[in-house]
């Protein structure tokens, strides 16, 4: 089984690289946008029946520092 | 007085730490990240770098390893810690410190001596300077824009756990925070370079009484 975990900043951290890439855009003639968020995604190759209580603890402990991201899980 | 300093992967400032350490009276010893217990020592030092090429985050991996939870037990403990750079990214990623480190707000590589601004004295390492005091410190780092919500800086500030802030904020960090310390005012996290900052040669010495400040507190313990 795989799951896909999205790691972002949380709502309210900045995020230079984010707004980096907003201005870049804005550079390159691409008028409206508005905002960027830059994360992260993470593929898992995972043994089947991994439950998804080990995934958020995956989650919790190493893949987001919860300080500051926010992540969530999707079980493909 | 004993000093551990760790070792990781891509530590670049582990010989520089011990420098600065045995230039304060220590014996020290160098501990890689694999083992899982520390020799009996006063202070651990987690040193500058990029441990495990700041993969997934600047310390997260480190924080990780077989060693973290020894120094983890050493800090609960009440064992002096100090991590300076990388080792503050380590030591906030450890939950050892609150807060977290950020990319610099201007997205850029700072290597430069910056004024820092001593904002206590009670602890070991900055009882050898008056609170208010400027010291030039260098600084190198991509990510240490120190970030941490409201309730946590209303804390450090109230429980008077702020040890140094930027006097001309380079990085974007919150409440120009530059080094904390925990609720036992034992560990101390800090993004610029003491040691580096500690002998003559080095161009100022203005780092050198954290060591010595630390080296005090054991003696007179």
């Amino acid at each position: 089984m795989k799951a896909r975990v999205t790691v972002m900043l949380k709502n309210g951290v900045l995020d230079p690289q984010g707004e980096a890439v907003r201005s870049a855009l804005g550079n390159l003639g691409f008028a409206g946008v508005e905002g960027v968020r830059q994360g992260k995604l993470i593929e898992l190759d995972l043994a089947d029946g991994t439950s998804e209580a080990d995934i958020n603890d995956m989650c919790e402990k190493l893949l987001a520092n919860t300080v500051i991201e926010s992540y969530s899980v999707e079980l493909a | 007085m004993k000093a551990a300093v760790l070792v990781f992967p891509g530590s670049n400032c582990d010989r520089d730490l011990a420098v600065a350490l045995r230039g304060a009276g220590f014996d020290v010893e160098m501990v890689w990240h694999k083992e899982t217990a520390l020799p009996k020592v006063d202070v651990v030092g987690v040193p500058g770098g990029f441990s495990y090429g700041d993969y997934l985050r600047c310390g997260a991996i480190a924080a990780q390893s077989p060693i973290a939870t020894a120094l983890k037990a050493h800090a609960e403990a009440g064992g002096y810690v100090m991590g300076v750079c990388n080792g503050c990214q380590i030591l906030a990623e450890t939950g050892l410190l609150p807060g977290a480190l950020l990319r610099n707000a201007g997205l850029k590589y700072i290597c430069k001596t910056v004024p820092l601004v001593v904002e206590t004295a009670d602890s070991a390492f900055t009882s050898g300077y008056a609170q208010g005091d400027t010291i030039d410190i260098p600084i190198a780092h991509h990510d240490g824009n120190y970030t941490a919500d409201a309730d946590t800086l209303a804390m450090l500030k109230a429980e008077d756990r702020i040890a140094f802030t930027y006097g001309d904020n380079p990085n974007g960090s919150d409440a120009d925070i530059a080094g904390i310390l925990s609720a036992n005012r034992r560990v101390l996290g800090m993004m610029p370079h003491p040691e580096r900052r500690a002998e003559a040669v080095h161009g100022g010495t203005d780092g050198a009484a954290m060591f010595t400040g630390l080296a005090d507190a054991l003696v007179s313990a």
